[in-house]
């Protein structure tokens, strides 16, 4: 067995709430996992139990074959929290040769990883200077530096412009790359934009779901949505054609599952004229974390409210 | 060890950074002098060492200075590290939390050290050159108040982290820091007086007392200091007779504050390894 992580039936009470239920979760060498997960749903409870922060209260806990917080442990492991303010008085550079000297990175490596994550520039500048993004990618520098085993990041990406975050999956994917584990937490699957090779949903403290995104797709069954748009006046005689929901004065919307997508296109195609154009969606990646967060289906689909 | 060091130096260089080590020398430097100046004028009555005086002068500011730089320093060093997040990366990586705080220890040690030596440095020079030169012992007086000074300041940073490890949030640390200093450079010499006065027939000035005086680091650097005035200034009365009452005089009065540092170090390492960041 040469898991990085090995989480077997985790529990985790605090005096008055229940954090974790039953939580057994895997992660490979060389593996990206997220953990999505709302608000207290966990993601950070697990976090502190992978650190070493907090001892679970049920179940066991270990990192590569180590218990967590010991110092074997915490050599392999690197973290960066949800919120983290380094000394403004201190340059970048400053504050990445901290964290190396800390875990015994040799000295050369603290350049390598300023460039790594686009802080070259301003490793010399005073953190006050810096810009949101400029302070959580020092924040990933300081996570990096070290060539850590495992790197748990807690809402890594939340600040991010798109730019700055496709950049970040990138410097995850390298760490993958080199034999090290990517365990990252997450609100919703759209940020994500299926980076990772697994995702694992926590609902209420339990893991609802667990796989490769394609597998939870088709595990969800979501069903696909088609608009389409009539010509003018022949709004009505579609709608009575194909069903569904109006939109406005020249749209249908409906929702077909994948089992019946070509039967309903082909139906909408024999309407020939009286449809000018058909839009398609696959179920979006919230929709997919919607379905296993069990929060219900998204505000415009619901039939009341 | 390594993780200490490099803890320290940080401390150190933020110390330098936020201008700490600059506004405290030069609050010590300011405060020092005007004792400097104000009491050069009684020197002809009391017969002793212009340095000398000034030098009992500086050990009654220390007592009240001293503490609040040091607490001043160190209130912030876990809840702050806490509320900011920091705290949890560094326990994150292979340093023990004994050592952490010891880093930070060695840290805020040197950078009061630095605001000691140079404050009173200079104001002891100055009140040297100023009375003409003079005893050299006088000097070494100086050096004495000195290192007293830090080994009593080395003492509040440390409870000061018994304050900082106790909440988790920095301003509540702040509070708890201020109310430290003023129980203990304030309140607890208004308590012993009270008591002196109020027991009429000795048992408590006696028995008691002294051993009460010794059990706060400030008093026992305030002993230390005037017994060594004594000592220095032969037949002066700047220090009473106070000295020669206590159970521990002498050099040996700053037992007080060493244990106080070591016992305080302890507490706030057992705390440390209590805190779930």
């Amino acid at each position: 067995m040469n898991e990085i992580i090995t989480a077997r039936n985790v529990g985790m009470k605090f005096k008055a709430v229940t954090a974790l239920t039953d939580v057994s979760i895997d992660v490979a060498p060389g593996e990206q996992v997220a953990l999505l997960g709302h608000n207290g749903a966990g993601k950070t409870t697990l976090f502190r139990l992978i650190l070493g922060f907090i001892k679970p209260t049920a179940g066991t806990i270990s990192i590569d074959g180590h218990t967590p917080g010991s110092n074997p442990a915490r050599r392999i492991v690197s973290y960066l929290p949800e919120q983290v303010m380094f000394p403004k008085m201190l340059t970048g550079r400053e504050i990445v040769r901290f964290y190396a000297k800390l875990k015994g990175a040799p000295a050369d490596e603290v350049q390598a990883v300023l460039r790594k994550v686009d802080l070259l520039d301003a490793a010399d500048r005073r953190v006050a200077t810096y810009s949101k993004g400029m302070r959580q990618r020092l924040g990933l520098a300081q996570a990096l530096v070290g060539r850590p085993g495992l790197l748990l990041l807690d809402e890594p990406t939340s600040g991010l412009d798109p730019i700055s975050r496709q950049h970040f999956y990138e410097l995850t994917a390298d760490v993958a790359r080199q034999g090290g584990s990517v365990l990252l937490s997450s609100h919703g699957l759209s940020e994500l934009e299926a980076k990772t090779d697994r995702v694992a949903i926590l609902r209420n403290g339990e893991l609802v779901a667990n796989g490769p995104l394609a597998a939870l797709q088709q595990e969800a069954d979501l069903p696909i949505r088609i608009r389409v748009r009539a010509s003018a006046d022949a709004v009505d005689e579609v709608f009575a054609l194909i069903g569904g929901k109006r939109l406005n004065c020249a749209s249908v919307e409906l929702l077909c599952p994948r089992s019946a997508k070509m039967a309903t296109l082909s139906k909408i195609s024999s309407l020939g004229p009286r449809v000018e154009d058909v839009d398609m969606t696959p179920p979006t990646l919230d929709e997919i974390y919607r379905h296993f967060s069990n929060l219900g289906p998204e505000p415009d689909m619901r039939s009341e409210k | 060890m390594n993780g200490v060091l490099t803890i320290a130096a940080t401390e150190i260089r933020i110390g330098l950074r936020n201008r700490w080590i600059i506004l405290s020398s030069l609050i010590l430097l300011v405060f020092a002098l005007i004792l400097v100046l104000l009491g050069s004028a009684p020197t002809g009555e009391v017969k002793t060492d212009a340095v000398t005086v000034v030098v009992a002068s500086l050990s009654t500011l220390s007592v009240y200075l001293v503490p609040l730089i040091a607490l001043l320093l160190s209130f912030d060093a876990i809840a702050g590290e806490i509320d900011r997040g920091t705290l949890q990366l560094v326990l994150a990586s292979p340093v023990s939390r004994g050592g952490v705080l010891l880093g930070k220890f060695l840290g805020h040690v040197f950078v009061l050290s630095v605001a000691v030596i140079s404050g009173y440095g200079i104001a002891g020079l100055v009140a040297f050159y100023a009375s003409g030169g003079g005893d050299l012992a006088a000097l070494l007086g100086v050096g004495r108040l000195i290192a007293s000074s830090i080994v009593l300041g080395a003492t509040f940073v440390a409870i000061g982290y018994i304050a900082s490890a106790s909440v988790r949030q920095t301003g509540t640390a702040a509070a708890l820091a201020v109310a430290i200093w003023l129980f203990a450079v304030v309140l607890y010499d208004l308590a012993l007086l009270g008591g002196l006065l109020a027991s009429r027939d000795g048992v408590f000035a006696h028995s008691i007392f002294p051993w009460l005086l010794v059990f706060n680091p400030a008093d026992a650097f305030r002993l230390y200091n005037m017994s060594a005035i004594n000592v220095a200034a032969t037949g002066g009365n700047l220090g009473g007779a106070v000295g020669s009452a206590t159970p521990l005089s002498g050099v040996w009065a700053m037992f007080s504050p060493v244990i106080w540092a070591v016992t305080a170090l302890g507490i706030s390492t057992m705390i440390l390894n209590r805190v779930r960041p």
